[in-house]
């Protein structure tokens, strides 16, 4: 399952995503990480630091592009300046394939730079499963698209959130990049049981997961990325891996951004799920144990 | 309300300025409640009403614009002081809103803008102007693209009737001030920041920084990138004039023309500064072969 067509048929395990504050450190003691993830637009630059930065990271690291203004479930037409200069940055990176929000954020050429919920209606799954699939045409890459946290739903929707995703993933034949923080955050805010989102997801189609810890206000919780994960969210986490299989992991921290070694530690806390505990007892089926070996290589 | 209609009626709202005390407003520009705006598309659950959903998004999305740029300007922030400084990046915002997917953008028009709004500092407008010219400058210089400079034999085959083409990183200024000095002060204090997906939950001030005093004197800068770090070079005015006329497209000849017409030098100091000037712009890899299209 780990290794499958929306993330390249890669065996990726524990990442954490590349932050500047920790640049120094990972130079001077190149610490072992199996990946890391960047935001792709942080890169998409003509020149200077970062580039240089990234194709350093690059000699040692393998890198997955994770975007944030691609908007998929946006009205308005893709720009073309934006994939052009995402394109270009694959071919850098060799990402295995890449990940953006099921989300909207612009509309008639204004952008909002920020991840605004769909309403999860069919006339939304048409034009985002549309919009996914020249997307993945354009860049000649698995695309996998990442639930988002949200605070608000709409009238207009006809379906629930994993209803939606399902939806659009099939409609656009693409992978997902489950959140399972996301999932627990939006199951507070509105309501619903985050088993149900995690049990009705299509496993085959999982790419990637993400993990992250998030801020609990009085009446709602904000995905501020500025915590160690929460044990609901490992709960989530576990229950994920159990139905998907061990799947690249990348824990999310970006804000009050803590040591290197801090973070590293925090998301190597997912290995304990992703090594299953089959594996230490003999098994029966040398199949089934070749083939974990395989994904923990 | 189809998909477009929502995304419209949505990024509208979200996108209306906030209360000077960072609420979202009980009514639009034209009377209508946000209230019943908010009612007409977002579901309440038990603890948030649709109004306080929507200022959710409504809050997040100022203070994420505004954080932006303030990171670009962090020297204009110290000229003007914050609660100016907001004000003023919230007017820029509200005429200038993004048109990018990038963030990187959003302060591209701030020098500009600033040039017909001396109301947030009328006594020191033009020092904040010259502030941020250079900071905007050090934007561009800081990632803009670096070509392969002329080598040696290149620059043996130019003449008066040449093109010759300048980094695009290289940013050159005719500044009022030396605000160099000031705005190193601010920016050895902020740290450099990324764009994120998380989501934003308060406007985060930069520390006050003691700023050095500033006099009227009339400088040029050659604002460059050498080996990722950016570098703010004073450069003599004649100098900056040929580079300026280099940049605006003219040829050799032409730009050595705009660069001492008037010039009470004498030959030789023209040779000798036309030498000088194109020693140090080689050295620097500031030439370089025409940009490909
Ligand atoms: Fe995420």
């Amino acid at each position: 399952m780990p290794a499958n067509r929306f993330n390249g048929f890669s065996d990726y395990g524990v990442g954490i995503g590349l932050r500047v504050p920790h640049y120094d450190h990972i130079f001077a003691e190149k610490p072992v990480v199996d990946w890391f993830e960047i935001i792709s637009e942080n890169y998409m630059v003509d020149g200077g630091r970062a580039l240089k930065v990234l194709d350093q990271i690059l000699e040692r690291y393998r890198v997955v592009q994770h975007g944030v203004s691609m908007y998929f479930g946006s009205t308005q037409p893709a720009d073309r300046e934006h994939l052009k200069r995402l394109k270009t940055l694959t071919r850098r990176t060799k990402t295995p394939w890449l990940s953006d929000h099921l989300c909207w954020g612009s509309v008639d050429g204004r952008y909002t730079h920020d991840l605004l919920p769909m309403p999860y209606t069919f006339e939304a799954v048409k034009a985002t499963a549309a919009r996914i699939r020249e997307v993945q045409d354009f860049l000649e890459i698995p695309i996998a698209v990442e639930n988002v946290s949200s605070y608000a739903e709409f009238h207009e929707s006809q379906m629930t959130e994993w209803e939606f995703l399902n939806e659009v993933v099939e409609a656009a034949d693409c992978g997902i990049l489950l959140d399972v923080n996301n999932i627990y955050v939006s199951s507070q805010n509105h309501g619903f049981n985050p088993f149900d989102y995690v049990n009705s997801v299509p496993a085959e189609r999982v790419a990637q997961i993400h993990i992250a810890g998030h801020s609990k206000f009085e009446k709602y919780i904000l995905d501020t990325h500025d915590h160690p994960v929460l044990d609901s969210v490992w709960h989530l986490y576990a229950r994920a891996i159990e139905r998907v299989g061990p799947t690249a992991t990348l824990l999310e921290w970006d804000d009050n951004i803590p040591s290197f070694d801090e973070v590293h530690s925090e998301a190597l806390k997912a290995t304990q799920y992703l090594t299953p505990t089959e594996v230490l007892i003999p098994s029966n089926s040398a199949v089934q144990e070749s083939a974990r070996e395989v994904v923990h290589s | 309300m189809n998909l477009l209609e929502l995304q419209r009626r949505m990024a509208e709202d979200v996108m209306r300025p906030l209360t000077p005390d960072f609420q979202m407003q009980l009514a639009t520009s034209n009377g209508r409640s946000t209230h019943e705006l908010a009612s007409s598309y977002i579901k309440p659950n038990d603890r948030l009403s649709s109004f306080d959903r929507l200022e959710i998004y409504n809050r997040q999305y100022w203070f994420r614009v505004i954080g932006a740029v303030s990171e670009d300007f962090p020297a204009v922030g110290a000229v003007l002081g914050a609660k100016k400084f907001d004000s003023m990046v919230l007017a820029y915002l509200r005429e200038n809103p993004s048109t990018s997917f990038t963030l990187r953008n959003l302060g591209s028009k701030l020098p500009k803008w600033l040039e017909s709004h001396p109301e947030f500092s009328p006594r020191r407008h033009a020092l904040l102007l010259d502030v941020a010219r250079l900071e905007w400058a050090y934007v561009e210089a800081f990632d803009g693209a670096d070509l392969a400079p002329l080598t040696a034999a290149d620059f043996g085959d130019l003449g008066a009737a040449s093109p010759l083409f300048l980094q695009p990183h290289l940013q050159l200024l005719d500044l009022r001030y030396p605000v160099d000095e000031l705005v190193l002060a601010v920016h050895r204090q902020t740290a450099p920041s990324d764009i994120m997906s998380n989501a934003v939950t308060e406007r985060k001030q930069a520390k006050r920084t003691r700023l050095p005093a500033m006099r009227r004197s009339q400088i040029h800068l050659a604002v460059h990138r050498y080996e990722n770090s950016v570098y703010y070079r004073r450069i003599d005015p004649e100098a900056y004039r040929l580079l300026f006329a280099l940049q605006s497209g003219n040829l050799l000849g032409q730009a050595l023309e705009a660069a001492f017409s008037g010039s009470s030098l004498s030959a030789e100091e023209q040779a000798a500064k036309i030498q000088e000037c194109f020693a140090h712009a080689a050295e620097l890899g500031w030439f370089c072969k025409p940009h490909e299209i």
